[in-house]
C-alpha cells in the first residue's frame, strides 16, 4: 500500500530543517484531529527506513559531560561528511509541568550547517520513561540523517527505556565513581554496549575507573555470542578518545548488522509498547489480555511497524475485551432477572 | 575629648560620569568638556565588542559598536582618545576586565608616546574577573586562566606604576544583581582574597613587595536606597577589609589596611516611570557613601535621572555632577570628623552585618573559595534567589517604589513631556564608519611587524613572561583588540558559564496567581497540542542577564518548556534554535541600546526560515519611539525591567501565543 505522507516528504529527505522542524513539530502534536496526519507520516517513515542508520542513545548522570561530549562527537562526523540528527531530552518539573531546555548551547555547530539538527524534549509526567512519541521523533531523525543521538539524564530506569529505543547505548560515567558498576552488578540497570568515562583529563580517578570497568566487563559477559561490552576513556576538554569512540559505535553496527538488527528492532519495540501500555492501563489492562507474554504475542502477531500502529493495535484488543467483560456482566444480569 | 570640628575641610572625593561613546574622536570632545566643567577625573566607557575582545568588523559587533562606550581598537585610538589630554596629569579609571592587560599596554604605551613618565601615572583599571561570571558577562577565558591574566596585570602595576589601582574588586554589579548587602560584603571580599592568593602564588612579586600589593587593592561599590543600612554596609567593608590584610596577610603597615573604594550609586532602582524622581533616589543613595568620614568613597559616579530610560546626553551628565557638587562644596559636610562614631544605634547595626558577611565569607572559604563557588554555581544561584525575592516583594507591595508600586498617579513630567527622545542615540552610521577607520588602519600598518609581535605573544605567554609586557610590543606594531584576543583564544580557550537557573524555583509568595497562569497554560497546551514552547534569547553581547534569568525560570515555574541558552548569541543563532526547537514565542532580552539593530537582524533570520509570523516579545530599555521606528509585526510586546510583575507577563504570553493560533482562550475547556 502507498501512503501519502502529510509533509513534503522531498524537503525532508534532503535535510531542509524547515522540513524537519515541520514535521517534528507534527508527530510531537497530541491533538485528535491531527492523529490521522502522525499516523500516515509514521507509516510513511517506517516503510521506507533507510539500511545502514544507526541510532545511539547517550546517557549518565547530570554534570558528567553528556553535552560536551556530544559536541566534540558532532565535530568528528561532520568532519567524516556524516549528518547529525539529535534529540535531548530533560527532566521537566513534576509540580507546574514546565522545564528548562538548556544543553543544545554546549553542542557547537554552524547554525548554517544543514547537517546538524538538535530538539530538546522535555520528559514529561510519562512513567514509562520516555514518551510514545519519542519513537516517532527517532524514526522521523533516522529516515533524514546518518547518525540519530538520543541524549537522555539518569541512572538506572532510564537505561531500560533508552536500550528499547536505539541501537547502541552508551553510559557516560563521571571518573572514580562506582555507582554505575553496584547499578549493573545488581541489575537495576542493562549493561550499555559502550561505556565512556569523560573526563579522562581528571588523571588517576579516571584511569582506576577504566581498569576497574575493563576487569568487571570480562566478568560480567556470559554468552559467547553477546556483545562484549567496549570501555572507553575520553576527554571532551582536550578532544580525546573520540576516534576510538567512533570506531566502537562502527563495530557495534557491524554486530548487529550482523545479528539480525531487524528482528532486534521490532523487538524493542514490542518491549517499548509493553512499557507504554503498562503505563497506561495498569495491571488490570494486563490481566485483561491475558499478562504480558500474551500483549507481546498480539504484538507479534499484528506486525506492527510504528509505535502508533502498535498502540493502537493494544488499544483495539483492551477495547474488545472490556466489551465482552461487560457483555458477560450484563448476560449475568439478564439470567439471574 | 574627640575633636568636634575639623581644622581644615576635608578634601572632596574624586567626581567622575562614566562616559564614552560612538569614536575616540567624539569621546575625547566629550571628555574634554567634562573636565572643562569641573569633573576631576576620567572613567572610561569601552564599548561591548572592545570589552569581549572583538574588532567593530567581527559578526558579534553587529549593532553594538560605539553604542555603550568608546570602540578601543588599537593604540591610534587610544592617543585620539588622550588628544590634549595631558596623561601624566590624569587620573583615568578604565572599566576593562577580561582583555585589561590589554587595555593597559595600549594605555601606557599612549602615555609613553605623550613622554609622561610611567611610574607616575594614576587611574585604575577594574580588572575583577570574578564579578563577570556572576553578573556582568562579559568574561572570555575560563576562570583560572582570567584570574592568572588578572594577577599578571597587578603584579605588573605594582613593580611598575605603583601609584596606579590595577583592580577594582566589584561588589557594585553583585548588588544590581540583586545582592543582599550581607552578600555584597562576602562576596566581594571573597574575590578579593582569592586575587590576592593569585598572585602569591604566581610569585611575580617578592614577599617584600607582597604588603603593597595588598595596599593597592581597591574595591568598587554600589549604593542603594536604603542609605542607613548601605552606610553601615561601608563601615563594615571598612572593618573586615582591616582584618582581612592583617590576619590573613599580616600586613603591619595600617596606611596598607585602608579599605579604598569608589562608588556607582544604584542603578537598579531607577525607574522610568516619573523619572524626575530619580534625582531624589541618586541623591540618598550617595549620602549613604559619603556621610560616614570613617568610610567614605574615594571617588564617585552617579548615573543620570533619565538612565532607565536610555542612553544619558551631556546635559543628564552634567545634572548628576552638579548633585556631587553641591554636596561637596556648598554643604558643611566635610567640616566635620565622622558623624557617627559613637552611635549605639550605628555600632549595632554594623555589627550585625559584619557577623552575618563573616559567616558567609567562611562558608565561601570552605568550599574552596571565590573561583569554586562561582564555579559550583553556588553564587550565582544565591544572587538569583536574591533578585526574586526583591522583585517579589515589589510585586506584593512589601518594598515601597514611590511612582511605580504606589503614589503611581501624577502629572506629566515637563522633561519628557512632548520629547520623542529624552536621551542620546548613537547615530547608526557610527558602525560603518568605525569598520572603515579599522580597516583602513589595518591597510596602512606594517602587516610582518604585526605577525612578529603576535607570536611573540604567544611566546611570551609560553614562557611565563609578563602579559602587560609582552603585550606592550604588540601595542606599538598595530596588533589591534580583536587580534590580541584571538591570539589568547586560540591558547585559553573560551568560557560559558553556567547560566544560574538550573535547579532554581522562585519563592511561590503569590501562589494563587502562579497557579492560574499554571492552568491558564494547561489549557493553552491541550489547545495547541504541544506544551508551550518559549525561547529567551539574548542576541549581542550585552552579558546582564538577570531579567532573562528571572524570566526563565519563572516561565519554567509556570509550565511552560524554556530554551534559554546563556548569553553572546548571534541573530542568526537564535532564529536557528527558534527553528530546530519548534517553539511556540521568542524572547529577546536586550539591555545595550542596539534593539534598534539586532531586533530586526532577528526579524530577518526568521522570516528566512519562514518564521516571520512566530510572535516575539522585548525585555530591555527599548523606548516607545524605537518600538513604532522598527514596525516589525511579530513584535507583540515590550517590557521594561520596571515591569516585576511576572505572573501579568507570563499571562500576557500566553494570550500572544493564543493569539497567534488563532486560540480563544475564553471557549469552555
Amino acid at each position: 500500500m502507498s501512503i501519502s505522507p502529510p509533509v513534503d516528504i522531498t524537503a525532508l529527505l534532503a535535510g531542509r530543517k524547515q522540513a524537519v522542524a515541520y514535521a517534528l513539530n507534527l508527530l510531537e502534536d497530541r491533538r485528535p484531529e491531527v492523529a490521522s496526519q502522525v499516523q500516515r507520516l509514521a507509516a510513511w517513515l517506517s516503510q521506507n527506513a533507510r539500511p545502514g542508520r544507526h541510532v545511539i542513545g547517550i546517557t549518565g548522570p547530570p554534570g558528567v559531560g553528556k553535552s560536551s561530549m556530544i559536541s566534540r562527537l558532532v565535530e568528528y562526523f561532520r568532519k567524516h561528511q556524516k549528518t547529525i540528527g539529535i534529540i535531548s531530552i530533560d527532566p521537566s518539573s513534576p509540580k507546574s509541568g514546565g522545564a528548562l531546555l538548556g544543553d543544545r548551547i554546549r553542542i557547537r555547530h554552524r547554525p548554517d550547517d544543514d547537517g546538524v539538527f538538535i530538539r530538546s524534549l522535555a520528559a514529561g509526567g510519562h512513567l514509562g520513561g520516555l514518551s510514545a512519541n519519542i519513537g516517532h521523533l527517532l524514526l522521523l531523525l533516522e529516515a533524514v540523517y546518518d547518525i540519530t543521538i538520543l541524549e537522555t539524564v539518569g541512572v538506572g530506569q532510564s537505561e531500560t527505556d533508552i536500550a528499547h529505543a536505539v541501537d547502541t547505548v552508551i553510559s557516560v560515567i563521571h571518573p572514580g565513581s562506582g555507582d554505575m558498576l553496584q547499578f549493573m552488578k545488581s541489575g537495576i540497570m542493562e549493561i550499555p554496549h559502550i561505556l565512556v568515562i569523560n573526563k579522562a583529563d581528571c588523571g588517576e580517578a579516571a584511569a582506576r575507573s577504566f581498569y576497574d570497568l575493563k576487569n568487571a566487563m570480562i566478568y560480567m559477559a556470559t554468552d559467547k555470542d553477546d556483545w562484549q561490552p567496549i570501555v572507553i576513556l575520553t576527554s571532551a576538554s582536550q578532544n580525546k578518545g573520540f576516534d576510538t569512540l567512533a570506531t566502537a559505535l562502527d563495530q557495534h553496527l557491524s554486530w548487529l548488522t550482523a545479528h539480525d538488527i531487524a528482528k532486534r528492532r521490532r523487538w524493542q519495540l514490542w518491549q517499548s509498547l509493553l512499557a507504554f501500555f503498562k503505563a497506561e492501563y495498569g495491571r488490570f489492562g494486563s490481566r485483561l489480555l491475558g499478562g504480558e507474554r500474551q500483549i507481546l504475542k498480539i504484538l507479534e502477531q499484528s506486525d506492527a511497524s510504528t509505535p502508533d500502529e502498535g498502540m493502537r493495535c493494544l488499544y483495539d484488543q483492551v477495547t474488545a475485551a472490556m466489551r465482552r467483560k461487560m457483555n458477560m456482566v450484563e448476560d449475568k444480569h439478564i439470567g439471574d432477572s | 575629648m574627640t575633636e568636634t570640628r575639623l581644622k581644615e575641610k576635608d578634601k572632596p572625593w574624586l567626581m567622575r560620569t562614566y562616559s564614552g561613546y560612538a569614536s575616540a574622536a567624539e569621546s575625547n570632545q566629550l571628555y574634554r568638556s567634562n573636565l572643562a566643567k569641573g569633573q576631576t577625573g576620567l572613567s572610561i566607557a569601552f564599548d561591548l565588542p572592545t570589552q569581549t575582545g572583538y574588532d567593530s568588523d567581527h559578526p558579534f559587533s553587529y549593532g553594538e559598536v560605539g553604542k555603550l562606550g568608546v570602540p578601543m581598537r588599537n593604540l591610534e585610538d587610544m592617543e585620539c582618545l588622550f588628544d590634549q589630554i595631558p596623561m601624566a596629569q590624569m587620573n583615568t579609571s578604565m572599566t576593562i576586565n577580561a582583555p585589561a592587560a590589554w587595555l593597559f599596554a595600549l594605555y601606557l604605551t599612549a602615555a609613553s608616546r605623550q613622554n609622561a613618565n610611567i611610574a607616575d601615572l594614576r587611574g585604575t583599571l577594574q580588572n575583577d574577573i570574578l564579578k563577570e561570571y556572576l553578573s556582568r558577562g562579559t568574561y572570555i577565558f575560563p576562570p583560572a586562566i582570567s584570574m592568572r591574566l588578572s594577577a599578571e596585570v597587578i603584579s605588573y602595576a605594582v613593580r611598575n606604576v605603583p601609584k596606579w589601582n590595577p583592580i577594582n574588586i566589584c561588589s557594585y554589579h553583585l548588588q544590581e544583581s540583586g545582592a543582599t548587602p550581607v552578600q555584597e560584603l562576602a562576596f566581594s571580599l571573597a574575590n578579593a582574597i582569592a586575587v590576592l592568593d593569585e598572585v602569591k602564588k604566581l610569585g611575580q612579586v617578592t614577599d617584600a613587595q607582597f604588603p603593597s600589593v595588598v595596599g593597592r587593592i581597591s574595591f568598587f561599590l554600589n549604593a542603594g536606597i536604603r542609605f542607613v543600612e548601605e552606610m553601615c554596609k561601608v563601615r563594615a567593608f571598612d572593618t573586615l577589609w582591616d582584618r582581612i590584610c592583617l590576619e590573613r596577610y599580616h600586613v603591619q603597615d595600617p596606611k596598607l589596611r585602608r579599605f579604598r573604594y569608589g562608588i556607582q550609586v544604584n542603578s537598579l532602582g531607577l525607574s522610568d516611570r516619573q523619572p524626575e524622581n530619580n534625582v531624589a533616589r541618586i541623591i540618598y543613595e550617595m549620602l549613604g557613601v559619603v556621610l560616614t568620614g570613617r568610610a567614605r568613597a574615594r571617588s564617585v559616579q552617579l548615573p543620570a535621572w533619565n538612565e532607565a530610560l536610555g542612553l544619558p546626553r551631556k546635559w543628564d551628565q552634567q545634572w548628576s555632577l552638579r548633585l556631587q557638587q553641591i554636596l561637596a562644596f556648598e554643604t558643611d559636610l566635610l567640616e566635620y570628623p565622622d558623624l557617627f562614631e559613637g552611635s549605639p544605634v550605628i555600632a549595632q547595626k554594623e555589627k550585625e552585618l559584619t557577623e552575618a558577611a563573616t559567616a558567609e565569607l567562611q562558608k565561601i572559604l570552605e568550599m574552596g573559595g571565590a573561583v569554586a563557588a562561582i564555579e559550583n554555581g553556588y553564587m550565582k544561584r544565591r544572587l538569583v534567589e536574591s533578585n526574586a525575592i526583591r522583585l517579589g516583594n515589589i510585586e506584593n507591595g512589601q518594598q515601597t517604589v514611590v511612582g511605580v508600586n504606589k503614589f503611581c498617579d501624577g502629572e506629566l513630567s515637563p522633561l519628557v513631556e512632548g520629547m520623542e527622545r529624552a536621551f542620546l542615540t548613537v547615530d547608526d552610521a557610527v558602525e560603518a564608519e568605525q569598520i572603515s577607520t579599522l580597516q583602513a588602519f589595518r591597510q596602512k600598518r606594517d602587516a610582518a611587524k604585526v605577525e612578529e609581535a603576535l607570536d611573540a605573544l604567544k611566546q611570551g605567554v609560553r614562557d611565563g613572561r609578563n602579559i602587560v609586557e609582552v603585550s606592550m610590543a604588540c601595542a606599538e606594531a598595530g596588533v589591534t583588540t580583536g587580534e590580541w584576543t584571538d591570539a589568547l583564544r586560540a591558547m585559553f580557550g573560551e568560557y560559558r558559564a553556567p547560566t544560574g537557573v538550573d535547579g532554581l524555583s522562585l519563592p511561590m509568595e503569590t501562589k494563587t496567581e502562579n497557579y492560574k497562569v499554571i492552568e491558564k497554560v494547561k489549557k493553552l497546551n491541550a489547545r495547541l497540542g504541544r506544551n508551550l514552547k518559549i525561547l529567551i534569547g539574548k542576541p549581542g553581547l550585552d552579558g546582564h542577564s538577570n531579567g532573562a534569568e528571572q524570566i526563565a525560570v519563572k516561565a519554567r515555574d509556570v509550565g511552560m518548556e524554556v530554551v534559554y541558552e546563556g548569553i553572546r548569541l548571534t541573530p542568526e543563532q537564535i532564529a536557528e534554535t527558534a527553528l530546530q526547537e519548534g517553539v511556540h514565542v521568542i524572547g529577546l532580552s536586550i539591555l545595550s541600546g542596539s534593539h534598534t539593530r539586532l531586533v530586526p537582524e532577528v526579524s530577518r533570520c526568521l522570516a528566512q526560515r519562514g518564521l516571520s509570523d512566530l510572535p516575539i516579545v522585548l525585555g530591555g530599555i527599548i523606548p516607545e519611539a524605537d518600538v513604532r521606528q522598527m514596525n516589525i509585526p511579530a513584535v507583540k510586546k515590550v517590557y521594561a525591567p520596571k515591569d516585576y510583575q511576572l505572573n501579568q507577563i507570563m499571562w500576557e504570553i500566553v494570550d500572544i501565543v493564543a493569539a497567534a493560533h488563532h486560540i480563544d482562550m475564553a471557549d469552555g475547556d
